[in-house]
């Protein structure tokens, strides 16, 4: 079945199995590696791209359903040729150490900056709130929620 | 200021933020084919029949290996670990295959591999193959098995201990004579998993034209895995290169000799001359990945009436899964972290490994220091407690003094070496840890005020040791490139520890260079030849001593170049900003690279005894580990009417020596404090009897998230590693080790009313709300359907009826066609769905029992499909009735395969639900010919 | 984790939905697909056919038409949430929203996919039943409206024919002095409640509770109107015994829960009825300020 699809701004047109998920089509059609999958049941986050602008896990969607959508992935933050090293929230959690082996990051990121967009006040709570559908191992959350507090802050001044 | 000792931001950052960073299974090579496995859904069965004829015909599939196919190539794996030198120690070794043979031994084994063009069709294929299977009965419960008439795990065996260790310190039955007080309690620790976000994968290539074989691994020990590797497939080990790239949490599982796949992936990749990848899903993480330990222990502690320690006695039986492939580390690890940081004159510990129908256990996080720690810091909480002396205080009066360092325990620890404690100042720890959680105001204030507010408040305070930074060794290769990059190379494995950051700041340090400038290469055998592997808190420690020895043998090749390049002594030369000149010199001299240049120059002679280039390769191989130490603190929150649990603050005070990083040092503290409260009130794997995981899923295996973990305050206190060249002691485990101990006891103090007490971790608010309540456990973890039902008729008449075909099929629900094929034996098939569930056909069997015509028989029905299996055991009882025939039933109800590990939460209600259709449907079947 | 070969549909229309799913009898609707696709990938849901809703702009409309709230069947949960039309004319959803699953689930699952899929766990079902919602139900061959509890029908079961859809929910304003409350406990936010309760009542003139419905979650086969709480709050005057009374009510006899890993049914019980008394205190409370606003209004 054919999907013509925009990804990252870029227009994308492939024939593709309906069962095909949305995360595999990413990784594997277009060579997307940096959207990751960990559960493929829809709880821990790691696949987590955009989807018009929202936030959605990849590994429940299927590739067929995005066919005349938008998507974004983590490589859409730092577009190739925009001279933009690092994304402010990217960079936010370089300083914060917001990271460590960096698998789910790709995912929190993507869950991150449509929320922060919505909500450009948000306080420690809701912060944790709309992280909690991320999982992460390796920091126990507080430098991811320092990071992000680190991002909205810039965005703010 | 230095760069050891300050928070330089990660080199590494930017490649995973961005998505560059490679991860295993992002490695996609042109002709790469796919591997999917059959894995049993049987705890302990033999397998009669494995057909996978229909499998190879698929469209798109390549191979489908069975056991049988493998030869010699499927002999059970390697012992990693051999047992420690203990007297009187036994151990038996039984490790692994990579597909099962004969019988499986738990549920996730490979059985058998498919490689197709896509997973997709892989597991198409998978769906294809028959596979047969008669049940053994299997041993889950720890003491269970150990019963004579337990079946046994492995047949060649007389029973099913795969250990036996005593340890001693002193006489403990002499001492406890001598003691005030004894303290005697069980304690339970049940079984979690490692819970990388990255499951593991493996790809395989093998060049023809070079024969060398390339393997992307997600493992922490790449080494050990090429050198295994090499053997096996009869290669040399230079024609075999192990990568594990970025890999994506480690946490103890993905080091193993060897999973089955890693040595599987290799062969095919071989075989089929393409290249072939394999890459877990979440399902098969849950079983076919190591988990973590259960642990029974019965512990007594002696105390004197003024709160010191007497004597302490641990008698404990451990759970080693199926094989014991990672031999003795868990239970020895647990046997000597139980001593903590106190004076113990004298102790006796036993344990007993038991095989059972589980996932192998190795080591996660902590890797049974834990366990440990839970057991000596709820017996000191329970002599606090008794003796009325506070936590704090009785923790104190038994710690080692500054001045006993270095103590040695006289028992063998899990590096084959005394258990020695290298250094270490405990008071002050507990004295800043009390500070920072602001115990005595706490007490004295908070508490009392909240608990008028309707709020219970608890808090906790318990102190650990860890054993860290063990041989046997590590090696780095240090080399400056003539564009003046400095390369490092190591044989450990990363899996975000934060290495390519911390070694770089150690080299970078001793040769006065950007940390930018140092590009660190892990986990690729081609880059470094020799090692180990990341393990029991020993990446930083080891292989950071390693890198710095040879940053220092590289400084000393830069002095002596730049002394003959720039015509000054050795000791006239300055090594300063990635430069060399001469000390008092004007001009700039040389950058690195270029003096890397002069040092491998195109004409001219390399004189003898010398090397070009300015590089070196060291070795650290230390004689015994390293001491680290600390003290965690915590307030929580209950809710009484819900068992509903808050962490509020916490705190940890953490010496692990010299810090090279403090912010990787912290996160690797937070992170393990967030894995610690998981173990203590969020993750356990649950078996139900029959050996079936009843939560392989994330929805059901509960890994913190963001609003279940605080920000934990820290402090740290840095008490050099006295036989480490820069001070270092490990972390990585750090924050996990004390934390079931320390929530058990906040939670008792915050309902202390209450008067309950901890004695298995994990938690849940289930089990909270048991304790608070009064309410027993149920004894058993199997789903049970009962009641009554009344049948207008003779009992005679309704006894004949339900040996009836076509009212028996009328009763099970789906059922498409009932046919008896023997006296009392039917057979059939049934269709079953339910929500989500699409209606798939079972092959079902019913067996009648113990039949007393009229008063009731015995049922057996049994079904099985794609989803997996289920079985139900039944009593029926018919009894004479006023309006007719009473039947009361009574059915357990087991479930396998799919359904048992994902569909855990509606068992119950669709048991239920499906009981009553079927006493419906029965019911009118009856009618119409009663 | 990878489903199992399917035919793919992407209608225009319902209609044209409707002729699909009329024509194939193992074809699945698939609305957010946020519980479909994961049992899907578990191979435990393989339905030969999937009719996608999504392309069908007609079915994801939200309007207010006179004192009835209307939520096209494929609204998201993440665009209800933002509505402020929800949030005003029925503020029980909007407290139950944020509760389901995670931001990246509502913005994909839909109101009618999370009814039709009929979870006893879920909380919007125990909502529509609470707030007295309407479905509209359509087929190929016609259509039909019923009250939500009369939708639910069992576990995972529903009133939907096969081929049947749900298109529209309608909600009615609730007039006077009214208040709910929807509370739950979940072992992590976002996961399935272990019990969960949807209050709504209203307070007469002389302070009496009127029209009190209570419908709990997770406690079993669906959402559990809990019919004697209900019975001993109508039309007394609130208060701590009686609340607690009433919970112990909908604790004891009302709920009828499982067992499972993460709570037996004696825990769920006791929650239940600790979570209906807090429930039952809010929505008076609330119920109490809105009498208030229109006195002094």
């Amino acid at each position: 079945m054919r999907v013509g699809l925009s990804v990252n701004g870029v227009p994308h047109a492939r024939d593709v199995e309906p069962r095909l998920l949305l995360s595999d089509f990413l990784r594997q059609d277009l060579g997307l590696t940096g959207t990751h999958v960990g559960c493929e049941h829809g709880v821990c986050g790691a696949c987590t791209v955009m989807l018009d602008g929202d936030a959605v896990r990849a590994c429940i969607i299927l590739a067929v359903q995005v066919d005349g959508h938008e998507v974004t992935t983590v490589e859409g933050l730092t577009p190739a040729g925009s001279g933009v090293e690092l994304h402010p929230l990217q960079a936010a959690f370089k300083e914060a150490h917001g990271l460590q082996c960096g698998f789910c990051t790709p995912g929190i990121l993507m869950t991150m900056v449509p929320f922060l967009r919505d909500h450009p006040d948000a306080s420690e709570h809701e912060i944790r709130v709309a992280l909690s559908g991320n999982l992460c191992r390796c920091t126990g959350y507080a430098n991811i929620v320092t990071a992000i507090e680190l991002a909205r802050d810039a965005a703010r001044r | 200021m230095p760069l050891v000792g300050s928070s330089v931001r990660r080199n590494e950052d930017v490649r995973l933020l961005t998505g560059r960073a490679l991860f295993v299974d992002d490695v996609q090579l042109p002709g790469m084919l796919h591997v999917a496995f059959l894995r049993t859904d049987h705890a302990h069965a033999r397998l009669t029949r494995l057909d996978v004829s229909v499998a190879r015909q698929r469209a798109g599939v390549v191979a489908v290996y069975t056991a049988s196919d493998l030869g010699d190539y499927g002999q059970p794996g390697p012992l990693l670990v051999p047992p420690p030198p203990i007297d009187g120690l036994t151990f038996v070794t039984r490790t692994q295959v990579p597909l099962v043979r004969d019988k499986s031994r738990h549920v996730g084994e490979p059985v058998a591999m498919v490689v197709a063009e896509s997973r997709y069709v892989a597991e198409d294929a998978v769906d294809d193959i028959v596979a047969e299977w008669e049940p053994l009965g299997a041993v889950v419960d720890l003491e269970a098995a150990l019963e004579a008439r337990a079946p046994r795990v492995h047949d060649d065996l007389p029973d099913n201990v795969a250990a036996h260790v005593v340890q001693v310190i002193g006489d403990y039955e002499a001492a406890k004579r001598t003691a005030h007080t004894v303290i005697a309690r069980r304690f339970h620790y049940d079984r979690g998993i490692g819970g990388a976000i990255e499951n593991r994968a493996v790809v395989a290539q093998w060049d023809a034209r070079a024969e060398e074989l390339t393997v992307w691994d997600t493992t922490q020990a790449p080494i050990p895995i090429r050198n295994g590797l090499a053997a096996k497939l009869g290669l040399r080990e230079s024609q075999v290169r192990v990568v594990a790239p970025f890999v994506g949490g480690g946490f103890g599982p993905k080091i193993m000799m060897f999973y089955a796949e890693e040595v599987l992936v290799p062969w095919a990749a071989m075989r089929l001359g393409r290249p072939v990848k394999w890459t877990e899903d979440r399902r098969e993480n849950f079983t076919g990945t190591t988990q973590e330990r259960g642990q029974v222990h019965d512990a007594e502690l002696c105390v004197s009436a003024d709160g010191r320690i007497v004597a302490v006695k641990d008698v404990f039986l451990h759970d080693s899964g199926a094989y014991d492939s990672y031999g003795l580390t868990i239970p020895i690890n647990t046997q000597c972290t139980l001593l903590g940081p106190y004076v113990v004159p004298n102790y006796y510990s036993e344990f007993t490994a038991v095989f059972t129908n589980k996932t192998l256990v190795t080591p996660v996080r902590g890797a049974g220091r834990q366990h440990g720690v839970f057991v000596m810091e709820r017996l000191l909480d329970g002599a606090a407690r008794a003796l009325g002396i506070d936590r704090v205080e009785i923790r104190r009066r038994n710690y080692l003094a500054s001045g006993q360092f270095p103590h040695d325990h006289k028992v063998i620890y899990q590096d084959f070496q005394p258990l020695v404690y290298d250094s270490g100042d405990y008071g002050p720890a507990l004295d800043e840890a009390a500070r920072l959680i602001d115990y005595d105001r706490f007490k004295r204030e908070e508490q009392p005020k909240a608990l008028l507010a309707g709020r219970h408040l608890g808090i906790g305070v318990v102190s650990y040791i860890e054993g860290t930074g063990i041989g046997p060794y590590e090696g780095a290769r240090v080399a400056i490139d003539p564009s003046g990059q400095v390369r490092v190379a190591t044989g450990v494995g990363t899996q975000g520890q934060g290495h390519f950051t911390a070694f770089a700041q150690i080299v970078a340090q001793v040769l006065d260079v950007n940390v930018e400038d140092v590009s660190v290469c892990t986990g690729d055998t081609r880059e470094f030849n020799w090692g180990t592997g990341t393990f029991a808190s020993r990446g930083a420690v080891v292989a950071g001593s390693a890198c710095h020895a040879a940053a220092v043998a590289v400084r000393e090749r830069i002095l002596d170049v730049a002394s003959r390049v720039l015509a000054v002594p050795r000791e006239a030369v300055v090594v300063a900003g990635g430069r060399v000149r001469a000390a008092g010199a004007t001009d700039d001299g040389l950058t690195l690279g270029e003096l890397a240049r002069q040092a491998n120059p195109l004409r001219g002679a390399v004189r003898p005894g010398s090397a070009p280039g300015l590089e070196a390769t060291a070795y650290y191989g230390p004689d015994r580990g390293t001491t680290a130490s600390g003290v965690h603190a915590m307030v929580l929150e209950v809710d009484p009417e819900t068992a509903m649990v808050q962490v509020l603050r916490y705190v940890v005070v953490h010496d692990c020596g010299t810090l090279i990083n403090p912010m990787l040092v912290e996160g690797q503290v937070q992170g393990g404090v967030a894995h610690g409260i998981g173990n203590a009130f969020f993750e356990q794997l649950v078996y139900d009897e029959t050996g079936q995981l009843q939560n392989a899923t994330f929805m059901d295996y509960l890994i913190p998230t963001a609003t279940d973990v605080p920000a934990v305050r820290m402090a740290h206190r840095e008490t050099p590693a006295p036989n480490s060249p820069l001070g270092l002691k490990g972390v990585g485990e750090a924050g996990c080790i004390p934390t079931g101990a320390l929530f058990a006891q906040a939670l008792e103090d915050a309902v202390a009313e209450f008067g309950i007490e901890i004695t298995e971790i994990p938690l849940s608010p289930d089990k909270l709300a048991r304790l608070l309540t009064g309410r027993r456990a149920p004894k058993r973890n199997v789903v049970v359907v009962e009641g009554s039902f009344v049948f207008e008729g003779k009992r005679e008449a309704v006894y004949a009826l339900l040996h009836d075909a076509d009212v028996l099929g009328a009763s099970l629900p789906g059922a498409m066609r009932l046919a008896m094929t023997a006296d009392g034996r039917y057979e059939g098939l049934m269709k079953v769905g339910i929500g989500p569930v699409t209606a798939a056909e079972f092959t079902m069997g019913v067996t009648l029992t113990d039949r007393d015509p009229p008063r009731g028989y015995g049922m057996i029905v049994e079904g099985k499909g794609s989803f997996g299996f289920t079985r139900g055991l039944a009593t029926v009882q018919l009894l004479e009735h006023a309006r007719g025939t009473e039947m009361t039933y009574r059915a357990e109800v087991q479930v396998g395969g799919t359904i048992a590990a994902v569909g855990q939460r509606l068992l119950d209600s669709v048991s239920r639900r499906m009981t009553a259709q079927a006493l419906e449907s029965l019911h009118t079947a009856m009618r119409s010919r009663l | 984790m990878k489903p199992a070969p399917f035919a793919y549909h992407r209608p225009a229309s319902l209609d044209e939905a409707l002729a699909l799913l009329a024509q194939h009898a193992d074809a699945k609707a698939l609305a957010g697909g946020q519980s479909l696709i994961p049992a899907m990938n578990f191979r435990l849901a393989r339905p030969g056919v999937l009719v996608d809703l999504n392309t069908i702009a007609e079915l994801a409309a939200v309007r207010d038409d006179g004192g009835v709230l209307h939520l096209g069947a494929m609204t998201r949960q993440a665009v209800a949430e933002r509505d402020p039309r929800v949030a005003t004319h029925a503020p029980l959803l909007a407290e139950a929203l944020p509760l389901v699953a995670h931001v990246q689930i509502r913005n994909r699952g839909t109101i009618g996919g999370s009814l039709a899929h009929a979870d006893p766990s879920a909380e919007l079902p125990a909502v529509m039943v609470a707030l007295g919602a309407t479905f509209h139900l359509r087929s190929a061959t016609g259509a039909r409206v019923m009250a939500a509890e009369a939708f639910f029908t069992g576990l995972f079961a529903t009133a939907l024919a096969p081929g049947e859809l749900l298109v529209d929910i309608a909600i009615p304003r609730l007039d006077g002095a009214a208040g709910s409350c929807f509370l739950e406990l979940a072992r992590r936010h976002g996961d399935y409640a272990l019990a969960g309760v949807a209050a709504t009542l209203r307070l007469d003139d002389k302070g009496r509770i009127r029209d009190a419905r209570i419908v709990l979650v997770s406690v079993g086969d669906g959402p559990v109107l809990a019919q004697r709480a209900i019975k001993a709050v109508n039309g007394e005057r609130p208060g701590a015994e009686l609340f607690r009374e009433a919970a112990a009510l909908a604790g004891t006899r009302d709920a009828e829960p499982p067992s499972d890993l993460h709570a037996s049914a004696a825990y769920r019980r006791q929650l239940v009825t600790v979570l209906t008394r807090r429930a039952l205190e809010r929505a008076t409370t609330r119920a109490a300020a809105r009498a208030q606003t229109r006195q002094e209004s």
